[in-house]
């Protein structure tokens, strides 16, 4: 056994040399749209990025994922993280990665985002992708700045058709997204364009709620949903989450209750595991 | 008697009053019907399975505070005595959630409010060991803000070395207390112990009515002191500790109520005791109903609002006794 690791990991270690030696050539080759080369040190430090940056990165392009998308409760991608170094969000390790490229979401903290701008690294910030719609720009853009636009489009259209294909969803009833905490999710939220893309009516939305905040049990058990999608069950425990097991929500439509899962987090392609869930 | 008789009818009243408010627009008799008789459609859930607990907890957990409150301040002989000032609340509700993030909680049925017990227990032997039956205030202070102290720094480690994405955030809930969303689980948890705990202190009128006198007076007449100190914590534990663990520590109300009820009943604990658990009932059912007036969005933690009214009856106190008042 151990020499088969042995004789694997000198493979491995050939396989990176030889992709070292074949960045330059791949990274002069494809300039991004801007005229620039396209970055050879990639850095992503957020979830939902990640996942778009793995699918779409050249090897060895992409250095280093957050510690968030190695977490299999988090991230569908969760066991492709082997080859990254997994990175915690700090402006420290990520400095010493020498990145000419670190690509961040919108929730990445104001002092870690001039702290590096102030190293003279390269930081993107995007927003997240919060509808689908708003998935296949992602792609998109993600892959203009990573010189990848051949992989981003294949994944845009690939994506785009397996959705089409399941647009035309029967009408199922009404649903309620039940989070820990009391939150609920509405129709311009990802959670929201989940449930309508599987054909239900979100009764968020009857209160006037279309992003996401909190909904009084109460009002969730008068609106007396058809189905009931709660959020998932973090490790540990928590107070936050007991109200998802509180006896009155169990009441509402005790036949039909869901949990969101890894699928449900991040605008990405996995999001149409999460609707085909549904049904 | 009056005060009695008054106290009830003012318990009742805020207690209907709890039952017909709530984010769902209902109106109070088609609610209390559905409550009573049930009837299709959500709302007998919302009545009987969201409202009603957080009426009935309102009730239990004030009343076993204000009873506890004045049963500590009648045995230390120290209008100060409180059970979240002095750490007790706090102690219980470090048992809670050590119980809850090692799985006690999921283990076995009643692992939550023995847990909790087990803290406030710890909480109230080590102030009566600290601060003495003749404690002064200084001691019996010091004593309880080291312990609370402790108390809240454990709660504040525990829930950080959480793996729980949520367990931090809820440092606030365990420090000031909140009735939202419990259910009738939480009641039957907290419930047995409690109703034990409240026997227990309500038996100890008598000996605290001889303690007024005097130890020595109090052990002529019959009393033993180390029978009642142990009467008294585990009558306190058994209240405040499954209190604490379903609705986190609520401050204030064994303060301010006895302190406003003591003119009434001829400051004798006795006659204290009953009309400062009727008062506790109240005054926490008042304070539940306004977290739900002043930000119905929110879970404006109870705490917020015995602070409020309990922290200035505290200065005033304290005040009295620097100027040499009786204490």
């Amino acid at each position: 056994m151990r020499g088969c690791v042995r004789i694997s990991d000198a493979i491995r270690g050939a396989a990176a040399v030889l992709v070292a030696a074949a960045m330059p050539a791949f990274a002069d080759g494809s300039p991004t749209p801007s005229g620039e080369p396209a970055p050879r040190r990639v850095v992503s430090m957020n979830l939902c990025l990640d996942q778009i940056a793995m699918r779409l990165a050249a090897p060895g392009q992409l250095l280093s994922v957050s510690a968030l998308t190695a977490d299999p409760d988090m991230s569908p991608l969760a066991d492709r993280t082997a080859p990254y170094r997994l990175n915690h969000g700090r402006a420290e390790e990520i400095y010493l990665m020498r990145p000419d490229l670190v690509i961040a979401g919108s929730w990445i903290s104001p002092a870690t985002l001039s702290m590096m701008r102030n190293l003279g690294i390269r930081v993107e910030v995007l927003p997240p992708a919060d509808s689908l719609e708003a998935i296949g720009e992602q792609i998109d853009r993600i892959g203009d700045m990573l010189g990848r636009e051949d992989q981003a489009q294949w994944l845009r259209r690939d994506f785009e058709s397996r959705l089409a294909a399941l647009r035309q969803p029967p009408e199922r009833g009404e649903a309620a997204i039940y989070y820990a905490n009391g939150y609920t999710s509405g129709g311009k939220t990802l959670a929201g364009a989940i449930l309508r893309a599987a054909g239900y009516d979100n009764i968020a939305t009857e209160y006037g709620i279309d992003d996401t905040r909190v909904l009084p049990l109460e009002k969730l058990v008068m609106a007396d949903p058809d189905r009931v999608v709660s959020g998932s069950h973090m490790p540990g425990r928590s107070q936050g989450e007991a109200i998802m097991a509180h006896p009155a929500l169990i009441a509402v439509a005790p036949d039909a209750r869901a949990e969101t899962d890894r699928d449900w987090v991040c605008g990405t392609p996995d999001v149409l595991d999460a609707i085909a869930g549904l049904e | 008697m009056r005060l009695i008789a008054a106290l009830s009818l003012l318990v009742a009243l805020l207690f209907l009053v709890s039952l017909s408010l709530g984010p769902a627009e209902v109106g109070s008799l088609r609610g209390l019907q559905a409550l009573l008789f049930g009837g299709d459609g959500p709302l007998p859930i919302v009545m009987r399975e969201i409202r009603l607990p957080r009426a009935i907890l309102g009730l239990l957990i004030g009343g076993g505070l204000g009873l506890a409150g004045a049963a500590l301040q009648g045995y230390l002989r120290n209008p100060l005595a409180e059970p979240q000032l002095i750490g007790v609340s706090g102690m219980g509700a470090l048992g809670a959630v050590i119980a809850i993030q090692t799985g006690l909680s999921t283990a076995f049925a009643l692992g939550l409010p023995l847990a909790a017990l087990a803290g406030a227990a710890l909480g109230v032997a080590a102030l009566m060991a600290l601060a003495g039956p003749r404690g002064g205030s200084v001691t019996l202070i010091l004593a309880g803000v080291a312990i609370a102290s402790l108390a809240g720094a454990g709660i504040a480690l525990v829930l950080n070395l959480s793996p729980n994405p949520y367990a931090a955030a809820e440092i606030m809930f365990w420090l000031m207390g909140s009735l939202a969303d419990r259910s009738m689980s939480h009641v039957w948890l907290a419930l047995p112990l409690m109703v034990l705990g409240s026997a227990l202190v309500l038996a100890t009128g008598r000996a605290l009515d001889a303690l007024t006198l005097g130890e020595q007076a109090a052990a002529a007449l019959g009393v033993s002191p180390a029978r009642l100190r142990w009467q008294l914590v585990a009558g306190v534990a058994l209240i405040v500790g499954p209190a604490t663990a379903v609705a986190g520590a609520i401050g204030f109300v064994g303060l301010v109520v006895p302190h406003i009820l003591r003119p009434w009943v001829g400051a004798r604990p006795s006659r204290l005791l009953p009309a400062s658990a009727l008062g506790g009932a109240a005054m926490l059912l008042a304070a539940d109903i306004a977290v739900r007036l002043i930000v119905p969005e929110r879970d404006l933690k109870l705490g917020v609002l015995t602070a409020i009214v309990g922290a200035p009856l505290f200065l005033h106190l304290i005040w009295k006794t620097r100027a040499g008042g009786r204490l």
